[in-house]
């Protein structure tokens, strides 16, 4: 029985400056293969000025069940948004 | 310059039968990635036999747009070489053919880039970077099939001795090359073929491969002398503009 | 609606709910997504994999019916847009499979339901694609269709469905105008391509309402698909849209739709129209249309023919990763 290509996940910078954003997977027999096969997949309009690939298998996601722990206490931390420093109208724009 | 039109129609005419050929693959492919990729190889070579014919028909002047030359010649005025209009077969003779055509169109390009003629140039330009990439990819692959298994290794070797003798007919050259270089619009086809050894040798012999030792050539293509396949491509290609002459599309 | 008729697992009225699966669904009507490896009830899991796939088979099958004018396309323009179509079909099976993957179900293992004839494809694609207008009545009717219902699906309620939809449509926007731009040079043509664009509409627009499955009081399956939002509308919805959307656009073509009794409804502010022949319907799901054996061998021939390409590049990454092994100091110690 064949072995199945392994699955890849795609991460394109759009335009430069910006940050790599994940866009899709694919499958691919090697790292090399899978960044051409992300060119001819997701970059067909012109989407993307680089491009990474990662195996599925190498990406550590946190559990679904850490959700409340890992990211619920940065909620309590308002100070970190502007929105909770008042600033006066008359200073303008800041 | 007439020759500059023969070069025109050379480029596009392989440009859009090739392209035809790689088009066939379309939902057939061996791997959904591999179908989309073959696809934008397609894309690029029917959009750069546009570009290669609309210029052929301004030059010649006859009033003859990129689609009057595509679908309104019959084969003896084709001009592509033989090599691109040999049937896909397996897919390793489709990636094999690739692959030598890729190798001399990028290096053709890459002179032409430098042409004389403005117009050749500026093609020539954008095409080279299209190309560019179906050479790596081609490449890539036939080195990696080659050292592969048992058996994409006798395929590949198989679809390389196939198509060995399609091959001279890229490097030979004849009066109107010699003119074109003369007047450096265009290279003479006999001198990339150094480079072309060297570029095509040492991703077959990684590929574990070995080069036929013959340098027996069909030649004609280019001549409007085609084999009997070219006659089916336009007989398809061509069926609605030949049978509804009258009707825009 | 390249998912029709997708059995729904495990229906449940919420006093038979556990604890996990009243919070799930909790969840999903307070609009959140499900995303991978979150619990979820198995019946959601299953009906997911079949109807993504089922979506992917159909974006991959739907290549076939227009691939086939590739090489006969009419002119240099029209070869690139059509192939750059079918192209984006083939990406769309891949997203689709690929956002199905993350359920825990390899490609490999759909496509060999697609192939054994378990897993099912929309009905559209058994019909045979006769003449160059049947490339613009498949854009125009069929990614017609396909597009109302895609549309609804961007707000599915599994994370990776619902972005592979996002995606899908933007990139279909410019399918069905390419359609209809075909369909207006038929239409507005010679004699002869009005002939054409006419026996197109004819035998496309029945198979084209059929795609939007059997009608609400047949389709059994459709009430747990909607709580768990992996189906927005009713069938008969859409189908509705469809017709109140497409009949005007027949019209300004100067063709005629093929039901004698097709008539606008004042009362209800839609057309009345015939239903399509459920038995055809039926029969073609269960492989009796015109092209489904054609189709199914294409399919085989290209999985069989490239499994010595599949295998070769694998068997070379492998070399390639043991060399590179081999090459690194430590293991060379």
């Amino acid at each position: 029985m064949s072995k199945e290509w392994p699955l890849w996940e795609v991460f394109i910078r759009g335009q430069h400056g910006l940050n790599h954003r994940h866009v899709g997977s694919l499958h691919a027999p090697d790292a090399e293969i899978a960044l051409l096969n992300a060119r001819d997949v997701y970059t067909r309009r012109n989407e993307g000025v680089s491009i990474w690939v990662v195996k599925s298998s190498d990406i550590t996601a946190s559990a679904p069940s850490d959700k409340g722990p890992l990211f619920d206490p940065s909620n309590a931390k308002v100070y970190r948004h502007p929105t909770f420093f008042e600033v006066p109208e008359e200073v303008g724009h800041m | 310059m007439n020759e500059v039109v023969e070069l025109a129609l050379r480029m596009g005419d392989n440009c859009l039968i090739l392209g035809h050929r790689v088009s066939e693959w379309c939902g057939h492919g061996p791997v959904i990635e591999e179908d989309i990729a073959m696809a934008n190889v397609a894309l690029d070579l029917i959009g750069q036999a546009q570009m290669w014919l609309a210029l052929a028909g301004e030059l010649e002047g006859q009033g003859r747009d990129a689609d009057a030359l595509a679908y309104r010649r019959d084969a003896f005025d084709f001009r592509n070489l033989l090599l691109v209009e040999r049937p896909i077969d397996d897919f390793g003779v489709t990636l094999m053919r690739q692959f030598l055509f890729d190798a001399w169109h990028k290096l053709m390009l890459e002179h032409l880039v430098r042409s004389s003629d403005a117009r050749v140039a500026e093609i020539a330009a954008k095409a080279v970077k299209e190309v560019t990439y179906h050479l790596e990819r081609s490449g890539d692959l036939v080195e990696r099939l080659g050292d592969g298994t048992a058996e994409s290794r006798a395929r590949m070797q198989a679809a390389l001795d196939a198509l060995w003798p399609y091959v001279g007919e890229m490097f030979a050259s004849d009066a109107i090359d010699h003119t074109l270089a003369a007047h450096a619009v265009a290279p003479a086809p006999e001198t990339l073929r150094h480079e072309w050894d060297t570029l095509t040798g040492s991703a077959l012999r990684a590929a574990t491969l070995d080069i036929p030792d013959s340098d027996f050539a069909h030649l004609g293509g280019r001549a409007g002398r085609h084999t009997e396949h070219l006659g089916y491509i336009l007989a398809d290609m061509q069926f609605l503009q030949r049978a509804y002459p009258d009707a825009q599309w | 609606m390249y998912a029709q008729m997708v059995q729904a697992e495990g229906m449940k009225a919420p006093e038979e709910m556990d604890e996990r699966e009243r919070a799930f669904q909790a969840r999903i009507d307070a609009g959140e997504k499900i995303e991978p490896k979150e619990w979820m009830p198995e019946g959601y899991r299953k009906t997911l994999i079949r109807q993504i796939s089922q979506h992917a088979h159909s974006e991959i099958v739907g290549q076939l019916p227009e691939g086939n004018w590739i090489t006969r396309a009419p002119t240099l323009e029209r070869k690139q847009i059509l192939l750059a179509k079918v192209q984006d079909e083939a990406g769309h099976g891949l997203y689709l499979y690929c956002a199905a993957e993350t359920l825990g179900v390899s490609r490999d293992e759909l496509n060999a339901q697609l192939l054994s004839g378990k897993a099912k494809y929309s009905s559209i694609f058994n019909y045979p694609t006769l003449n160059w207008a049947d490339i613009g009545a498949v854009g125009w009717l069929v990614d017609g269709a396909a597009i109302m219902n895609q549309v609804a699906l961007q707000r599915t309620s599994y994370g990776p469905y619902a972005r592979a939809m996002v995606r899908i449509c933007k990139e279909e926007s410019f399918h069905q105008r390419q359609g209809y731009t075909i369909m207006m040079k038929m239409a507005f043509g010679t004699p002869a391509q009005k002939r054409m664009a006419q026996d197109a509409l004819n035998r496309f627009w029945y198979p084209s309402l059929m795609m939007f499955g059997p009608s609400d009081k047949d389709s059994v399956h459709s009430a747990q698909s909607m709580a768990w939002k992996i189906k927005i509308n009713t069938n008969d919805e859409l189908r509705q849209k469809f017709v109140d959307q497409t009949v005007p656009q027949a019209k300004y073509l100067g063709l005629t739709i093929p039901d004698a009794d097709l008539a606008w409804n004042e009362e209800k502010g839609g057309y009345d129209f015939s239903e399509p022949d459920w038995s055809e319907f039926y029969a073609v799901l269960k492989g009796n249309g015109p092209c489904n054996a054609e189709r199914m061998a294409a399919r085989q021939k290209a999985w069989d023919d490239g499994a010595w390409y599949r295998d070769g590049l694998m068997a070379n990454a492998e070399k390639r990763a043991e060399r590179r092994f081999a090459a690194m100091p430590i293991a060379a110690e």
